[in-house]
Parts: C-alpha cells; structure tokens; sequence
C-alpha cells in the first residue's frame, strides 16, 4: 500500500479490454424475451402474439424467474441486459424488473413500440437511467401510414405520446423503422424527423423481414413474405443511396467475405451475447428456436447452458450439399444475413440456403457494382479484386443501416 | 438537462463511518471493483463505469458503514505493513475523493 495522493477513482468506459484483463466473461450481454405478447398487431411481425393471449401469459416466466435469471446473468459477468418482447411494457412487473437489472449494476436496453409508457415510468428512467438508449420502434410518419401496419386504432397517438415522454426528461432513445410497402414512401421524411427528435445520426430500418420464430402461423409467413421489398427495389434503393453510404457497404463486404466453409454460426455468441425467450430457454439468439440450439433453463441453470450447450451449438456444421456448394463459398454470406435463424424460420432446418435473402444480397451488390447481372457471388473468380482488395480485420465491422433483426 | 451534482466541501474524519452510497452499485469483475452509477446525476456520460485502483479496493471493501475510517486505516497498516501515517492518508484521500462523486456517504 502506498500514499498515492489522488487517482484512487478511474472512470473507464465499458468496452474498455482492460475490466477483463484480455479474457472476456462467458456472458457479456443478455436478450431476454420478457413476453411474445404486444398491444399492437403489426403485420410483419416474426413474433408477435395478441397481448390479451392468456394461455401465453401462463407460459411467461414469473417474476421471480425472471430476477433470479437476472442474478445469474450478472453471477456470469454480464454487463448489459436487452429487455424485449414481444412488447416488454405489457408486462405489470417491468418496472420492478427494470430496477432490479439496475441494482444488480447491469445496464438495460429496452426495446419498446413506446406507446405504453407512462409518466411514472419515464420518471424512473430520468432517476435510474438504463444506461443504454431505449430503443423504439416507429412504423410510419402518419397515423393512417402508422395504423396500417400496428392494425390497432390509436397506437399512433400512444406511441407520440410514449415518445414525448422520453424527450421531455431527456432519457436518450433510438428510433428504428420498418421499411414495408405501407411506410417506404414516407421513408425519406423519416430519417430526418427521427434524427431531429432523437439526436441519432442515421435510422436503423427493419427492411429484409423475418418469418415468424416459432414457425406458429403460415398464413401470417404469407402475409409477411407479401410484405417484402422485391429485389429489384432493393436494388434501386441502393443504388440511390449517397456515395459514402455506398462505401460503407463496400467496405463491409470486403471486410467480411472470408469464406465459411462448413461453419453454420460466426456472429453473436462468440462475443459473449445470449438470449432467453418469455418461457425460460436459452437460445443462442432471440430468432433461432430451433429445437436442437436451444436450452430449456429448468433442465440446467445459465452457467450450464453457457458453458456446456453453447460451444455444442457454436460446432456445429453443415453437411447440406446446397448450402456448402454456395453459401459456404460465397462471399457475399455476411453481408446477405443468411444464418441458421433465418434458414429455421423459412424452412424448418439449420443451413437451408433462404433465397429471397441471397437475391437481395446480389440485388445490393449488382446496385454497388460488384456483381453483373445474372452473376452468382459463389462463382466469381477475382472477388479480391473487385472489392479493392481485402479490408483489414477490425476497419469496419458495423453492417450499415441493415438490422439482422435478432 | 438534469444537473450533476457534486459534493464540494464535506469534512471527513478519521472518527467517522462511512459507506457506499445506495446511488450506485458496485459489481466484482475478475477481482476487481467496478462501481457502477445507478441514478441520472452520477458520471458525466452514458458510457461510464468506475475502476479503484489496488488501494481504493483494498478500502472500499471495509467501508461497512459502521468501522469509522481510523480503525479501517489500523487494520489495512497490519495487513500492509505500512506506516500508520501512510494509510490513514491514503484512506481519507480516497474517502475525499468517494464522497466527492457522491459514491460513498457518512454514516455517523
């Protein structure tokens, strides 16, 4: 011990490598899935249940599983806890789930639709700020636009409501938006109505949607699939993005067009992230339920789903001779999304290749120059050469302005 | 804008008690203490956490709110083989430095 005057106290930030000595925790960051339930009905969404669903309610994990799910994330070293639904808010014990993440020191994310905030609530987040921006999902500028897609009268309002709530006591938030055919027109106004209401720089949109999770209602898939932007739109809309933005995409494209070979998961959980849905399984992320990568938490606690059954689940590999003869060759599988958690929600297994999502990649990379028409990415020969040459590792890791959605 | 507030000028005492403040949480990671800020006007950012240095550690973790501060400078002189002067220096430097930020909080 020494008399070392001052510095006893150092602020750090809290990416910072040096809180984990060079070795990161098992968990850094949690999704948890507080209900499927939501107040809005919204047409494209891959989750959502009627928020008056009580055979669902009855599956949801009860306070105190949630609390001590909690305790355990934070036992494991994690930092930052992703509270989503599902619309989180319906639930009457949030607020007591919210304060409890925070005295447990970690920070939370909240992913809301906003329009079931109240002034008792944005009070405790201006006291105990979650530390991390609330995100909230905006599905159009006017109501008509905004209730064609919720499908639930006065959400529009509630929703301006909830987010006057956050701006009025300063609580920082993200707005994210749905690109669908209902909200595309209004897309140009949106961005900077959002930017100039939330401080955010850029919008994060929703725009290469999802099937549903749990694989629960085809009629719904149909509806969701109509929904979708045609790659020919994709390609137009990239190719009228601003040349910077059309450099960010091409950075990326380099920096991740290493090859996966046989390698079905390389994002997410080699950093540290995990989730856990509303029934109390642990899932490697929110979107991927399929029944052989996922943990039910009774049968063993969080430090045996991540210690044991995530690395079973980070192994795994492809023997599909479709996926391997093109994904796994493909240098455009990054940036295309194509993941276990898409090919389960589409077609019911790990590594089918998701064709709408591989057209929309070649679509964005026709519109970059990449790719001529007709090409597959699979087969090109100089794709070095094309991108410019490989970017080095750590240059540009965002995806920008895409949301893999999980 | 919610304003920071930082305490300036409290006195503290060898003879007095002190102990974490219910404003922030404080969370072991790998060994060390991070204290991490629970309420809007504490830290300057967002993005913020605090780290102790091994001697801050060493006395955060006898503020119980009820040893006063003389006689957590007498154990820590024991288990440092440290003069007495030296710690007890060291322990109101950082119990300055703690009530400062409003981290720390006199108990009697």
């Amino acid at each position: 011990m020494s008399a070392a005057g001052s510095g006893y106290v150092r602020r750090v930030r809290r990416d910072e490598a040096r809180l984990w000595k060079g070795r990161p925790p098992l968990l850094t960051w949690l999704d948890l899935e507080l209900t499927d339930r939501c107040n809005n009905a919204c047409i494209h969404c891959s989750v959502n249940r009627p928020a008056g669903d009580t055979a669902e309610k009855g599956r949801e994990m009860a306070t105190a599983e949630v609390r001590a799910l909690l305790e355990h994330a934070a036992g494991l070293g994690c930092l930052t806890v992703r509270l989503t639904g599902g619309e989180p808010l319906l639930r009457q014990d949030f607020a007591e789930i919210y304060l409890y993440a925070r005295r447990l020191g970690l920070r939370v994310m909240v992913f809301t639709n906003a329009a079931l905030m109240t002034p008792v609530l944005a009070d405790l987040l201006a006291r105990v700020p979650p530390r991390e921006p609330v995100e909230v999902s905006v599905y159009g500028l006017e109501r008509a636009t905004y209730e064609a897609v919720t499908g639930t009268p006065g959400s529009f309002d509630a929703a301006r409501r909830g987010l006057g709530l956050l701006a009025d006591r300063h609580i920082p938030f993200f707005i994210k938006g749905a690109l669908l055919p209902a909200t595309a027109a209004e897309s140009a106004a949106f961005e900077p109505w959002a930017c100039a209401l939330s401080g955010q720089r850029r919008v994060a949109w929703v725009q290469f949607l999802d099937l549903r999770s749990r694989r629960d209602d085809e009629s719904r898939n149909a509806r969701i699939r109509a929904l979708r932007l045609p790659p020919g739109e994709v390609r137009r809309r990239t190719a009228a993005l601003p040349a910077a933005e059309q450099d960010e995409l091409r950075r990326f494209i380099a920096a991740h067009a290493a090859l996966q070979g046989d390698r079905l998961f390389g994002c997410l959980s080699a950093g540290g992230k995990g989730a856990v849905d509303a029934h109390g399984v642990f899932q490697y992320c929110l979107a991927l339920r399929h029944p052989a990568t996922v943990f039910d938490l009774k049968r063993g606690g969080l430090e045996k789903a991540v210690k044991e059954h995530w690395p079973a689940v980070r192994a795994m590999k492809s023997r599909n001779p479709e996926y391997l003869g093109r994904c796994g060759r493909c240098p455009l599988k990054a940036f295309c999304l194509q993941c276990p958690a898409k090919s389960w929600a589409e077609h019911g297994t790990l590594d089918t290749p998701v064709e709408y999502l591989c057209e929309v990649a070649h679509a964005q990379a026709a519109a970059l120059g990449l790719l001529a028409g007709g090409e597959r990415a699979w087969a090109v020969k100089d794709w070095d050469r094309r991108v410019g040459g490989p970017v080095p590792a750590g240059q540009d890791q965002r995806l920008g302005g895409q949301e893999c959605g999980s | 804008m919610i304003e920071r507030r930082i305490v300036m000028s409290e006195e503290v005492r060898l003879d007095a008690a002190y102990a974490p403040s219910e404003d922030v949480v404080a969370r072991e990671l790998e060994g060390e203490v991070v204290i991490i800020p629970l309420v809007s006007d504490i830290g300057d950012i967002e993005d913020e956490l605090y780290t102790l240095n091994e001697t801050g550690q060493a006395i955060w973790r006898r503020l119980d709110g009820r040893k006063p501060l003389r006689e957590v400078a007498a154990e820590l002189a024991k288990e440092f083989e440290a003069a007495p002067g030296d710690i007890e220096r060291d322990v109101l430097g950082l119990v300055r430095e703690l009530v400062t930020r409003r981290m720390v909080i006199a108990k009697s």
